[in-house]
């Protein structure tokens, strides 16, 4: 190095720690994807519902709201099962426990392995949404042809906010990769069964 | 460039021919480099932009599929941002840090080599999807130059893989950068030169070299994540697979707007040259631009989600967010007031660079304003994805960091080339492009604040006027630009020979080399007092 400049650290060291800063920012952008969910889990702003419930004695039914509360069901594009709600809204009290009931249809010659993915919009409603039972804790099995009615059971806490007055609760199937197997006995016609 | 640098009888060894670029570890002519691959984006973004504008001339569709109108957008936003104002940046500190602070060259000189070459290769794929796409082989990025997920992930075409490549080159020719230009600066400053003596240009380029090496990585981190939900089964921003395209934009702009300050710090600093020099003072309150340059580097880590405001956060988090970008406000206007300052009082005349600098501090500001405007949450409601947000980032993007590059070539061309430019023309080119880059943007606030979405190829009928005239001023505006190519290309050529000073007011160690400096700009390091 010249002499004669200002140079307090030589230049390998300089290039060693950058480059640390670097790596370390690369590490961060995904250190941000925990993060977030972290951070959403507690919050429950991203519209993600929380997991199983089990219903507390004290809630209580708070009867001087209603709030309407709405059904959606998509497939993401790789599903070829045919998936609704079989009622498109119902109306609950804060604090009620309500079943409303899905339905899958598996219309394919294949055994096929699904799971539901629930979102609430608006997100800030998410966190008092809260489901006693659903379809979309564990994997659905459809066997070829087979129809299914799907339970799910939620109450709304009476803690929230009063501003919102309509939720929409939306499921998304996806196909479990690499699960969809040739059935060994296909039944005609196709079979209901109900798996509450 | 290479005739006027030639002519000069210096005893240096400076290798010829095409391997003269190619192999070169010589900070000026990697700026060259730089300044010319900038200046040849400029041209193609701008085409990209007359297409969009020519579009939007009418209501209705005339020229275009709204499909490849997409792909104008994304592309020109790209190709300005990573391609125009960026490497101009670069291109200036390859050629000035290292004579300010009274270096040789820079630190790691091979380094620099390869942070320069890996451009034409990121660019030339990113082009090369155009090509094919109007080649009718599938389509070119058309995701906007924010490219959310899902549009770029589930529903991008196939070139976003190339697209994702070529952002990884771009971004670490950028870290490569950043890391030569910290290295220089700490390392090759001539005896006397401490921090505090440094001239503004070199401080901002310091801190926007931190930010680069703080938020590029973070950039290939979001691209290296659509790849893999692309390509390896991730579902890092898909919803049926439990990710969330919400994550992408919070993460996108965690890089996003330290993006933006670092495509305008460098520009304050150019800024902080030139006004001193021609209001013949010193500049005013210099410790206070060095600490509201840092200040602004800090705050821009924590104001992200500004631009995400209608993702439905938490109130709480729309006002942090809210406040903290107000609070950007206070360093700028130090800045803006610090200028005026310099400017009080001072003889001053209007040669070509003072005249753009002064037409940035100007219109830089009307740009801070809508700025402001639109970081209060409510009222961003309704500026959100309008053309009230594309005249905002314009003015402080096109009339702000690429009029300080203007005024900055025009400032240290005399010195770069030894000769003076023609200032006849150099006026004309002024005058013809800041007014007609105002027909182009002004009226862009009035459709945007009427509703008009941004990123469309039709209109209703109501918006037509005001897109007449932008139109108009757009083609203005872009033709405006050859005069400054020819001006430059005549300077090269000949012209009066320049002073060592250049300019009367001029002040600092770049103006004590002759003009065109030698080969290595000092090889004895000069005294500071
Ligand atoms: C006082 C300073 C500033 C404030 C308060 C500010 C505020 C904002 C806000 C709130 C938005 C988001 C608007 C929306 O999408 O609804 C925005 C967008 C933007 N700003 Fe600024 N800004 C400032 C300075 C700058 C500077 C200096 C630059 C760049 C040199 C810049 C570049 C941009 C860009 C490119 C966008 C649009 C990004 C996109 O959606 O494509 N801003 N600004
Ligand atoms: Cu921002």
């Amino acid at each position: 190095m010249n002499p004669n400049t200002s140079g307090e650290i030589d230049n390998k060291k300089i290039i060693t720690r950058l480059l640390f800063a670097v790596v370390a920012m690369f590490g961060f952008g995904f250190a941000l994807v925990p993060l977030y969910d972290v951070f959403c889990d507690i919050t429950g702003i991203n519209g993600k519902t929380g997991d199983q419930i089990t219903l507390s004695e004290t809630m209580k039914v708070d009867t001087s709201r209603e709030i309407k509360v709405e059904f959606v069901a998509s497939l993401n594009a790789e599903m070829p099962w045919e998936f609704r709600p079989v009622q498109k809204s119902v109306r609950v009290h804060p604090g009620e426990p309500t079943r409303i009931d899905y339905v899958a249809i598996n219309k394919t010659d294949n055994r096929i392995i699904g799971q539901a993915v629930p979102s609430v919009a608006p997100g800030l409603a998410a966190q008092y949404f809260q489901k006693t039972e659903c379809f979309c804790f564990t994997e659905q099995i459809l066997e070829a042809k087979e129809q299914k009615i799907m339970p799910v059971i939620f109450v709304v806490d009476p803690g929230i906010s009063e501003d919102i007055n309509e939720i929409t609760l939306s499921y998304t199937f996806f196909i479990k990769p690499g699960s969809e197997v040739i059935s060994e006995n296909v039944q005609e016609p196709p079979k209901t069964h109900y798996n509450n | 460039m290479s005739a006027v640098i030639e002519a000069h009888d210096h005893h240096d060894h400076k290798p010829t021919g095409i391997g003269r670029w190619l192999f070169s570890t010589n900070h000026k002519d990697i700026g060259t480099m730089y300044l010319w691959f900038s200046f040849i984006m400029f041209f193609i973004g701008g085409a990209m932009a007359l297409v969009i504008r020519a579009e939007l001339f009418q209501p209705g569709l005339q020229f275009v599929e709204p499909e490849f109108f997409n792909q104008m957008t994304t592309l020109h936003g790209l190709i300005m941002v990573f391609g125009v104002i960026m490497p101009g940046f670069v291109g200036l500190a390859n050629w000035m840090v290292p004579m300010m602070i009274g270096a040789p060259d820079m630190a790691l000189p091979r380094m620099n080599n390869w942070s320069f070459w890996l451009l034409p290769g990121a660019f030339g794929i990113l082009i090369a999807s155009l090509v094919m796409s109007m080649m009718g082989m599938g389509s070119a990025p058309n995701f906007g130059w924010t490219f959310y997920a899902p549009l770029s992930t589930t529903y991008g075409p196939d070139s976003t893989d190339y697209f994702i490549f070529s952002v990884h080159m771009m971004g670490l020719s950028s870290i490569m950068g950043a890391i030569n230009i910290i290295a220089t600066i700490m390392n090759l400053r001539a005896p006397g030169m401490t921090y505090m003596k440094m001239p503004i240009f070199v401080w901002t380029w310091f801190i926007t070299a931190y930010l680069l090496i703080a938020v590029m990585p973070v950039l290939a981190g979001v691209v290296t994540m659509m790849l893999t939900d692309r390509n390896f089964g991730t579902s890092f921003f898909d919803a049926a697979g439990g990710g969330d395209p919400v994550l992408f934009q919070h993460i996108f702009w965690f890089f996003g707007h330290p993006e933006v300050y670092i495509m305008i710090l460098p520009a304050f600093g150019v800024i902080s040259q030139i006004v001193p020099t021609f209001a013949r003072k010193k500049i005013f309150g210099y410790s206070s631009m060095v600490y509201a340059t840092a200040s602004i580097a800090f705050l821009s880590f924590i104001v992200w989600a500004h631009h995400m405001f209608t993702t439905g956060m938490p109130v709480e988090a729309e006002l942090f967010f809210m406040y903290a970008t107000m609070l950007i406000a206070i360093p700028t206007g130090v800045k803006v007031f610090n200028w005026v300052s310099t400017m009080w009082r001072g003889s001053m005349t209007f040669e070509t660079p003072m005249l753009f600098a002064i037409a940035f501090i100007f219109l830089f500001t009307i740009g801070g304003f809508t700025g402001l405007m639109m970081c209060i949450t409510p009222a961003d409601f309704q500026y959100h994805d309008t053309y009230f947000i594309v005249a905002h980032f314009h003015y402080v993007l096109a009339t702000g960091a690429a009029f300080s590059i203007m005024a900055a070539v025009y400032f240290w061309l005399p010195k770069w080339t030894g000769n003076m430019y023609d200032e006849t023309l150099g006026k004309i080119h002024f005058w013809l492009t800041t007014i007609s880059a105002n027909v182009l943007f002004f009226p862009m606030h009035f459709v945007g604040l009427a509703g008009m979405p941004r990123r469309i190829p039709d209109y209703s009928l109501q918006f037509a006027e005001f897109n007449q005239m932008a139109s108009v001023g757009a083609f203005i505006f872009g033709f405006s630009q050859l005069i400054f190519l020819y001006v430059v290309i005549k300077c090269i050529r000949g012209g009066e020979k320049a002073t060592e000073q250049v300019w009367e007011g001029a002040d600092g160690l770049e103006w004590t080399l002759p003009s065109p400096p030698p080969f290595h700009s000092f090889t004895t390091p000069p005294q500071v007092k």
